[in-house]
């Protein structure tokens, strides 16, 4: 029996929820335009006066806001309310270029914990579920916004933050955790060490974690649920729109439901900014209609996904996204092809016998790219010969070839030698000077 | 059946590496007896004979090595020219197929150590027993 956090929003009717969305849009839009001057200038520029948003329809009217705004304005120049009311900031780095930063009023917190709370429910938690939180506390919203959310459902929560993996387990063991969440790497480099700990999926009483802040495979997924012994659900958020919480798997597993009665989501072409119909992919565009302190409009966010209104085995009608096939930020283009880190993961791991650790290095000779991805050996894998191991390293080349449609050179690397972060995975190098 | 085991590695082709396997075996007092390596352009593969294959293939993983063992066949024969042609003339006789191999000379006896991955242990030992050629153990390999 599938339960709901709060079913009268998760289930509305398509048309319920429509009106919902125009209201709040009008609304927000209304109050940035007034409150927040870079929104006003935007729109003055294209011509758009409040007035002219009165529903969801109109929303293609409005101007894109890029991560490039949020560093231009940094800190606080997006922030819609007065300071005084701002209760808390988070912030994120990015691997590139200068930190933005985000606020919470106090209702902010509010709306991001349930939203955070219908994850939880939709993976199975109750009160009586113990949750392991090991994304970083701190600014990354991951470690707070979780917490806030399980302290909604009432969860025991067991705030364990990042780092000393073996404390983790043992944590993890002593104290019963139920749910655990983190990103999906950390969660396979957890198995790993309780493996070499000699600790078995039978000694702990995980039922599911939520994994996210990082595109992965279902084929990770099935490792994951494997060697854990636990349910793998997905859920999906960003620092600028809120944090995670924003998009959740439910039991169907075959997409996120996205809180769109506080977030609009559109789909884009990343070209053109065209807006795309739904079940079409592209790049996913999240405009804030609850937020007070940091509502983004129509905020590009580089993450590639598709939108369907499909109706869902769990009974929510929250629309549903596609997992991201990855962002367009870590999307290469090799020889004019489109390769997604995620794409190489899920051959590798579909073949069966090889780690899922791998890295992509991508240079240029002669004005040509080359394309090597170097995987890690296992155990299964190895055998005396030459001639076996060249074997292996044309079946996954072949395997490479057919679904990425450009040839790769592949390379067998001894075990632990690609980097390990413990949180998000270091899968490309690219070394092409371009710029 | 006088299989001996034999310690394959994988060995990537960058510095330091042998280096660092050599030194782990070292460290756990593990004696080389024999060994050789296959190279190609990315990587190699190290094979050798110790006195003690269990602990160097545990203490070989630890240090997080892709370790396998393989059981091949070593035989001595006098080292004399035309010895190992007769070997081979032998094996192909008998239809036994050699993947690889690779010899070394004892320091006194003036016998050379011939050691054989073969496609098929059981009629490589036949055929030797049926020539007569000296077929050696693991512990005789350990005790040159």
């Amino acid at each position: 029996m599938e339960k709901y956090w709060d079913e009268k929003m998760e289930c509305a009717t398509l048309s319920e929820m429509k009106s919902l969305q125009s209201f709040r849009l009008s609304q927000t839009i209304r109050r940035v335009y007034e409150k927040v001057p870079v929104y006003r200038e935007r729109m003055d520029a294209a011509g758009v006066k409040p007035e002219d948003i009165n529903s969801v329809e109109d929303l293609y009217k409005l101007p894109f806001t890029v991560k490039q705004d949020l560093r231009d304005t940094y800190p606080y120049g997006l922030f819609a309310v007065p300071m005084e009311q701002v209760v808390r900031v988070h912030a994120s780095s990015g691997t590139t270029g200068k930190q933005i930063v985000v606020g919470y009023t106090e209702k902010d917190l509010d709306t991001w914990a349930n939203c955070c709370a219908r994850a939880l429910t939709a993976a199975g938690a109750g009160k009586s579920d113990f949750m392991h939180v090991s994304y970083g506390y701190g600014l990354f919203t991951g470690g707070l916004g979780i917490h806030g959310g399980a302290e909604k459902v009432g969860m025991t929560v067991i705030p364990v933050s990042t780092g000393n993996t073996k404390r983790q387990i043992n944590i993890i063991k002593d104290l019963g955790s139920t749910f655990i969440c983190c990103t999906p790497s950390y969660a396979l480099f957890i198995a790993e060490t309780m493996e070499e700990m000699g600790i078995s999926k039978d000694d702990i009483k995980l039922k599911a974690g939520l994994f996210g802040a990082e595109p992965w495979t279902e084929e990770m997924r099935h490792e994951i649920e494997d060697k854990l012994g636990c349910k793998a659900m997905d859920i999906y958020g960003l620092t600028e729109i809120i944090g995670p919480g924003v998009a959740f798997e439910c039991s169907e597993q075959t997409g996120m439901h996205i809180n769109e009665d506080n977030f609009i989501a559109e789909t884009i072409d990343p070209d053109t900014g065209e807006v795309l119909p739904e079940g079409e992919q592209g790049e996913l565009v999240f405009t804030c209609i609850t937020k007070e302190a940091f509502p983004l409009i129509r905020y590009r966010t580089r993450d590639i996904g598709i939108l369907t209104r499909e109706k869902c085995s769990c009974g929510r009608t929250l629309i549903k996204m596609k997992k991201p096939a990855g962002r367009s930020d870590d999307m290469l283009i090799i020889r004019g092809v489109n390769v997604f880190p995620s794409q190489v993961e899920s051959v590798l791991l579909q073949l069966g016998n090889t780690a899922p650790y791998y890295q992509l290095i991508v240079d240029r000779q002669n004005n040509t790219d080359t394309f090597e991805i170097q995987v890690e050996i296992s155990q299964d894998m190895f055998s005396d010969t030459i001639r076996s191991l060249e074997d292996e390293e044309n079946i996954i080349k072949q395997a490479i070839e057919s679904t990425l449609g450009i040839g790769a050179k592949i390379t067998l690397v001894e075990p632990k030698s690609i980097p390990r972060v413990e949180g998000k995975a270091v899968h490309v190098i690219d070394r092409r000077k371009l710029h | 059946m006088n299989n001996i085991r034999q310690i394959s590695v994988f060995v990537e082709n960058k510095p330091g590496r042998l280096s660092s396997i050599t030194q782990t075996l070292k460290n756990n007092d593990i004696d080389i007896r024999a060994l050789s390596i296959a190279d190609t352009k990315d990587f190699g593969i190290l094979r050798i004979i110790v006195n003690d294959a269990d602990k160097a293939c545990a203490k070989l993983r630890e240090a997080s090595c892709t370790v396998t063992i393989t059981e091949v066949v070593a035989i001595s024969i006098n080292d004399e020219m035309g010895k190992l042609s007769e070997v081979m003339e032998l094996l192909n006789t008998a239809d036994v197929n050699v993947e690889y191999m690779y010899a070394f000379l004892s320091k006194s006896d003036n016998r050379a150590s011939i050691i054989l991955r073969v496609d098929d242990n059981d009629k490589a030992h036949a055929a030797f027993v049926a020539s007569g050629i000296t077929q050696l153990t693991e512990k005789d390999i350990c005790e040159m």
